[in-house]
């Protein structure tokens, strides 16, 4: 699991049809002091992260499994939203 | 996923019988302004886009989990063609 930031969203009519209905989100990858880290990803978001949300999501096929459908094209899925992160030495 | 735009198409006839009547194409990936970065990949259309269309395309083991690339030997499949994209609220023109 990764920790990130919704910095966006995604409209697209044309996709695999197993998507359809499926909200898309931009996520920013950050690190444990919420840096932003590495390329932005496209995630499913089935859980309805808001812009600016700290999130945590999963990557490759396993990003499925929080959608209705089990078989479908995406490799990032949202699976969780941040409410605090407490490091061993201080707190976020 | 990440975001790309369709720059070309690859036609091969040679090449694993799996992968006949697949369509491959050439993806450039983009920054979050739609300008274009180095990188690039061949990836398998499932959607019909088309050249100079901004894309977005699943890689990995979840490319296979389409109808028409399930159990054939594929990393990378466009999976949706992107109508809008907002990036902290403003949404990014294609030029």
């Amino acid at each position: 699991m990764n920790l990130g930031k919704v910095i966006g969203t995604i409209w697209a009519t044309r996709k695999y049809e197993a998507l359809n209905n499926t909200k898309m989100q931009l996520v920013q990858p950050l690190d444990f002091e919420q840096n932003e880290i590495g390329e932005p990803v496209i995630a499913v978001d089935t859980i309805g992260a808001g812009p600016g949300e700290t999130i945590f999501y999963i990557t490759s096929s396993e990003a499925v499994i929080p959608m209705d459908v089990d078989f479908a094209p995406v490799d990032a899925a949202i699976v969780g939203i941040v409410d605090s992160i407490n490091l061993e030495n201080n707190k976020q | 996923m990440i975001l790309g735009k369709v720059i070309g198409t690859v036609w091969s006839t040679r090449k694993d019988e799996n992968l006949v009547g697949m369509k491959f194409l050439i993806v450039k990936h983009l920054k979050l302004d739609y300008t274009e970065k180095d990188a690039f990949t061949v990836a398998v259309d499932s959607v019909g886009a088309g050249v100079g269309e901004v894309v977005l395309f699943a890689q990995g083991s979840s490319a296979r989990q389409t109808k028409l690339t399930k159990n054939k030997p594929v990393d990378a499949v466009i999976m949706a063609i992107v109508d809008k994209l907002d990036v902290n609220g403003k949404p990014v023109k294609d030029e």
